[in-house]
């Protein structure tokens, strides 16, 4: 007996080779093994729906919170690891500068030596203003604010759209959630969750983190949002409390600060405004934030720990003294 | 074979994992790092078919959606792999792929891969940047993953292969 013959079809070289998606009649095998990858694929596809809908709002009431805590204390260590591994080499980038660019520095130096030079001749007034700001300083002591000094050590890539860190110090170094992380640049992010030896970070240019703050130059308070914006430009978005005030370009904003430090301590800087928009349908005023930390280069960080908390490393006292 | 099997991809995940978070970061363009979980999944299907490669990529997607510093709702990128391995997997042929057939795989599951995570995180309402920064990481991500194909797909293909030689399937 002889099968019809088709007229042969004319296969594109890129996918000469691969059985064709509709073969002619089916061997059973063929069938059975069809009908066995539908029902895992469907069996999968709701695994996964099951799992978004579990988690729908990820927090600390989320049932799939443990799971996460469980991930963490397996992975961090291997992060922290692989990254105490890896900082040698990427701290050399360091030594492969040109010398223009060492030129440039040393010109940008000499002119901030010049500025500063011109500065201390004006600088009884400020001294007389130093002696009083060390006031605040010993007031800030009592608020009894420690750090507990951190590296950075896994960054969530851009493809997942947020903004969150890593950071090699966990509950055994005495951290808890909704505590400020901060780096000498200024304010960095808040706790979200810890592990006995990690803590995830959410940075403020994620655009789920609100934080309050207050005009340096106005003493206005207001609420910044990130934007999530991907690198090293992250920005934020100032609100105002009271839309009439705008504040100026250049003015700097701090913390505001909210009750017992969660989760942010008052008076840590965050950016300076870069830009302001009036929306005159609204009547409000947008500014945009640049923030003085550089988010695609995040490394040592500390966290703001209650004064006296045990650790297992040196805790930072407020009064610069270590534990 | 079984069990050795599973422990080799097991391995290959975590490996990818880690260097996905704490490594490709200090090489990355704007926060956009090389998407290496994707990779073995696609090297997978091309070697084993959809159905080994879509539960290889619900395991490695739920492992991305859990480990640190994974803040986003659960299943996001378990979805977009699973999607990935079973589209890659359907490309998979009885003879050694050709090099361009494997690239292409790779572009067309970066791309499936971001995009459905993506749509997923507009559906959910999680985050995702405005569209100008969408279509920017999903192209950087695959320019990455096309970039990196030549380092990490073949040779997982090879080694999956050795593991389980197609005539013993």
């Amino acid at each position: 007996m002889r099968l019809p013959t088709s007229a042969p079809v004319r296969v594109p070289r890129l996918l000469r080779g691969y059985r064709p998606l509709r073969p002619g009649p089916d061997t059973f095998d063929q069938r059975a093994d069809r009908s066995r990858l539908r029902s895992r694929m469907f069996a999968l596809v709701l695994a996964c729906l099951t799992v978004m809908t579990l988690d729908h709002h990820p927090g600390p009431g989320s049932p799939l919170e443990p799971a996460r805590t469980a991930m963490g204390s397996v992975f961090g260590p291997v992060e922290s690891g692989t990254s105490a591994v890896v900082r040698p080499v990427t701290a050399m980038g360091d030594w492969f500068r040109t010398r223009r660019q060492m030129q440039n520095d040393i010109a940008s130096l000499q002119s901030q030596n010049s500025r500063l030079r011109s500065e201390q001749a004006t600088s009884e007034y400020a001294r007389n203003q130093l002696a009083e700001f060390r006031g605040l300083t010993s007031a800030a002591d009592t608020l009894g604010q420690a750090l507990v000094p951190a590296h950075v050590v896994a960054y969530g890539p851009a493809q997942s759209f947020s903004r969150t860190v890593t950071i090699d110090a966990g509950s055994d170094a005495g951290l808890r959630p909704d505590q400020t992380v901060l780096n000498d640049d200024g304010l960095v992010g808040r706790v979200l969750r810890v592990t006995p030896t990690t803590a995830t970070v959410l940075l403020i240019v994620d655009t789920e983190s609100v934080v309050g703050g207050r005009v340096g130059a106005s003493m206005q308070v207001g609420f910044l949002r990130g934007r999530g914006g991907l690198g090293d430009h992250g920005t934020l978005d100032l609100q105002l409390v009271d839309e009439a005030d705008a504040p100026s370009e250049g003015d700097s904003i701090v913390t505001w600060g909210s009750r017992d430090g969660a989760p942010y301590v008052a008076g840590v800087p965050i950016g300076r405004v870069t830009a302001v928009y009036a929306s005159l349908r609204e009547s409000s005023q947008r500014a945009v934030i640049s923030p003085y930390v550089d988010f695609g280069a995040l490394d040592l960080v500390g966290v703001v720990v209650p004064s006296g908390t045990r650790s297992d490393r040196g805790v930072i006292e407020a009064d610069g003294s270590l534990q | 074979m079984k069990p050795v099997r599973v422990a080799v991809s097991a391995v290959l995940v975590v490996a990818a994992l880690v260097l996905q978070v704490a490594i490709f970061p200090h090489l990355a363009w704007e926060g956009i790092v090389p998407n290496c979980c994707l990779l073995i999944v696609v090297a997978a299907a091309l070697v084993r078919g959809p159905s080994f490669a879509a539960t290889l990529g619900f395991f490695a997607g739920l492992m991305l959606d859990l480990a640190p510093p994974a803040d986003h709702v659960a299943g996001r990128w378990a979805l977009a792999l699973v999607v990935v391995g079973f589209v890659a997997g359907l490309m998979r042929q009885d003879t050694r792929p050709a090099a361009s057939t494997v690239v292409a795989t790779v572009a067309v599951a970066s791309f499936v891969g971001t995009s459905v995570y993506a749509l997923t995180g507009v559906i959910l309402g999680d985050s995702v940047g405005g569209s100008g920064d969408l279509v920017r990481v999903i192209v950087v991500a695959l320019l990455w993953d096309v970039l990196l194909t030549p380092l990490v797909v073949p040779g997982v293909m090879r080694l999956l292969t050795r593991l389980e030689p197609a005539g013993a399937r």
